[in-house]
């Protein structure tokens, strides 16, 4: 996703003046091209995120539009305070872009795994998350976190183009991506492209939702019916399921006193086995794997 | 017949010889620039007379201040007494209207909110809802953005000088020209985003901003030698790129005056740092270096002798 959000980057650069890229020393080989379409205006703040978020929340004050940038982890957990004070409760135009959202960045290892983000950002006021789940959503998901004047968090994943759905460059914050009758599958990031495939192996159907923001508004009407139909809800989410997508839905649920039959949540686990890998490796110890999401899916099916 | 020195005419022998030392040991730095001395007097410039009547505000607002604190039961009066001089000089003096003032050392916000009544830069109406519910004006300053002359709202350390110097950043996008002074205390500088923002301003030649540190030497609960030592504090800042100047005596106007004009003196692109040798509690004699002050309600007694310490 980074490559699709830098080119949006510079396309943003190159056409509003007020908008300013910041980056924690962090894009090699990446952001070269919105280096040079923005010349002074893309700014290295150097390793120093706390510092890189409360400028932005001047440069903000004075009426520019910045962006920071930097690996999902870097950007949020270290300057949490800069962002709920400066950005947050100041209400000021800043965007936070994380790359490598979840597990991202595997092998290197929890300290560059974001699997609380969301958690932690969604509870400050104004503060709203964009979580595009593909590719080809990543410009709308952008557009429409920039239309939001105030403080929000792009968090990119790593994500494959998804080649079975169509085009996603009109924005909706909850999103329909397949139709079927049995079961509701809802979804947070590139993870969903799992469970899309494993209903793809097993020759079967479910209503398939991604959740492109949080915290929600509301619930969609047609994510209602859905599960007023299926009484069956899967939740999958590279974030533990504490402050993540599960648990923003079983607020709207009970609110609206919606009580499906099954709700069952996959989510980060965390280290549970204290050894590392890949995004696969850590996806597949969490359940998050297309085989592990299949195997649920089996279940629930035969409900 | 008095000596003459640039920037500070009329100094008592002592404070001269006070702020010589100073004045020395900055030029020093320059290069060791002979040191020379005007005979002579001088009729009393605009400046002079402002900053004399600076000493009237600041008795006015120190009384103000007390009354505050008096009223709401309050604690931080010593921190607020430290920096009372820093700023009303810049409120009250130096300060042009589109210039910023940050106070970094947010739990000093009566300290900032009578200096900016004097200045004209908050309604005098509003002090009198310091502290109560439903106030624009609590223990530190809020983040509500209602009052604007208080762009950013603080109390949580380490954030003041990178609002500041986002602020002097912003100037090379928008073309726009103020000056910004963020006052730091001693906590400031234990902050590590605090030496973030300072390597940043530095390398970034931020020439507008200007740090004031509130140099007390004392800190939450105890002294600043004893918990992290600062020292020596102007050299920290040189070395981050900043043109620092010490004043001896970061409470008194004329020893602030002369610390800001012999920076601008120097016409430099650097950003500036005055390292401002305090007294926490100021001018009331029990409070004064002590540091259950920073936290400490006045009694009915200690309020009285508190006022008449300062309307002496």
């Amino acid at each position: 996703m980074r490559k699709e959000f830098s080119q949006w980057a510079e396309n943003r650069g190159r056409t509003y003046s007020d908008f300013i890229f910041l980056t924690g020393d962090l894009g090699f080989n990446a952001l070269e091209g919105v280096q040079e379409a923005m010349g002074p205006r893309f700014l290295n703040a150097g390793v120093s995120e706390q510092n890189m978020i409360s400028m932005a929340a001047a440069l903000a004050h004075q009426g520019l539009s910045p962006l920071c940038y930097s690996i999902a982890p870097f950007a949020v957990f270290r300057p949490a305070e800069q962002i709920r004070v400066d950005l947050c409760l100041h209400n000021m135009n800043v965007k936070i872009v994380g790359n490598g959202g979840g597990y991202g960045y595997g092998i290197m290892g929890p300290t560059h795994h974001a699997i609380e983000d969301i958690g932690v950002l969604s509870g400050f006021p104004k503060m709203k998350c964009f979580i595009p789940f593909c590719n080809s959503a990543v410009a709308s998901v952008a557009d429409e976190m920039m239309n939001y004047k105030g403080p929000s968090y792009l968090r990119l994943g790593y994500g494959v183009a998804p080649d079975t759905i169509e085009s996603f460059d009109i924005y909706h914050s909850i999103q329909k991506i397949k139709s079927g009758n049995n079961l509701t599958i809802i979804g947070l990031g590139p993870i969903i492209l799992n469970a899309l495939q494993a209903i793809d192996e097993l020759e079967q159907s479910a209503d398939c939702f991604v959740i492109n923001e949080l915290p929600i508004p509301e619930l969609s009407k047609t994510l209602r019916d859905s599960i007023l139909k299926t009484s069956k809800v899967l939740v999958i989410e590279e974030h533990v399921s504490r402050g993540g997508l599960a648990e923003h839905l079983a607020f709207h649920l009970c609110k609206m006193a919606i009580a499906p039959k099954i709700f069952v949540s996959h989510s980060a686990q965390g280290y549970p086995s204290g050894l590392s890998g890949n995004q696969v490796f850590h996806q597949t110890e969490s359940g998050l794997d297309k085989e592990s999401i299949k195997r649920t899916l089996v279940r629930l099916f035969n409900s | 017949m008095r000596t003459f020195f640039p920037y500070q005419p009329y100094l008592s022998s002592s404070t001269l010889i006070h702020h010589l030392g100073s004045y020395r040991s900055f030029y020093g730095r320059l290069g060791g620039l002979i040191l020379v001395s005007h005979p002579g007097v001088k009729p009393k410039t605009q400046i002079e007379k402002n900053l004399e009547n600076l000493q009237k505000i600041r008795t006015e607002s120190a009384i103000e201040l007390l009354g505050l604190y008096k009223k709401a039961n309050a604690g931080h009066i010593a921190s607020s007494l430290s920096c009372l001089e820093i700023l009303i000089y810049l409120s009250c003096h130096k300060m042009k209207e589109s210039d910023y003032l940050i106070l970094s050392k947010g739990h000093a916000a009566c300290g900032l909110y009578v200096a900016l009544a004097q200045a004209g830069r908050l309604s005098k109406d509003l002090l009198s809802t310091y502290y109560a519910n439903g106030t624009m004006l609590a223990a530190h300053p809020s983040c509500s953005g209602k009052i604007p002359s208080i762009p950013f709202g603080t109390g949580s350390l380490g954030h003041g000088l990178s609002l500041a110097t986002g602020l002097v950043l912003s100037q090379q996008f928008t073309k726009k020209n103020f000056k910004v002074f963020a006052v730091l205390s001693d906590g400031d500088c234990n902050e590590g985003s605090t030496w973030e923002a300072a390597l940043f301003a530095g390398h970034h030649q931020l020439q507008n901003l200007h740090v004031i540190i509130d140099y007390n030497k004392l800190q939450g609960i105890g002294s600043t030698e004893s918990i992290l030592d600062m020292q020596p504090m102007n050299r920290k800042w040189e070395e981050f790129g900043f043109e620092t100047f010490v004043a001896e005596d970061g409470n008194d106007f004329d020893g602030l005056n002369l610390a800001f004009k012999s920076l601008e003196e120097l016409d430099s692109k650097k950003p500036k740092c005055i390292v401002a040798n305090t007294t926490k509690g100021h001018g009331v004699s029990f409070m004064q270096n002590r540091v259950e002050w920073h936290y400490l309600p006045m009694s009915e007694t200690e309020f009285k002798k508190a006022i008449e310490e300062t309307d002496a």
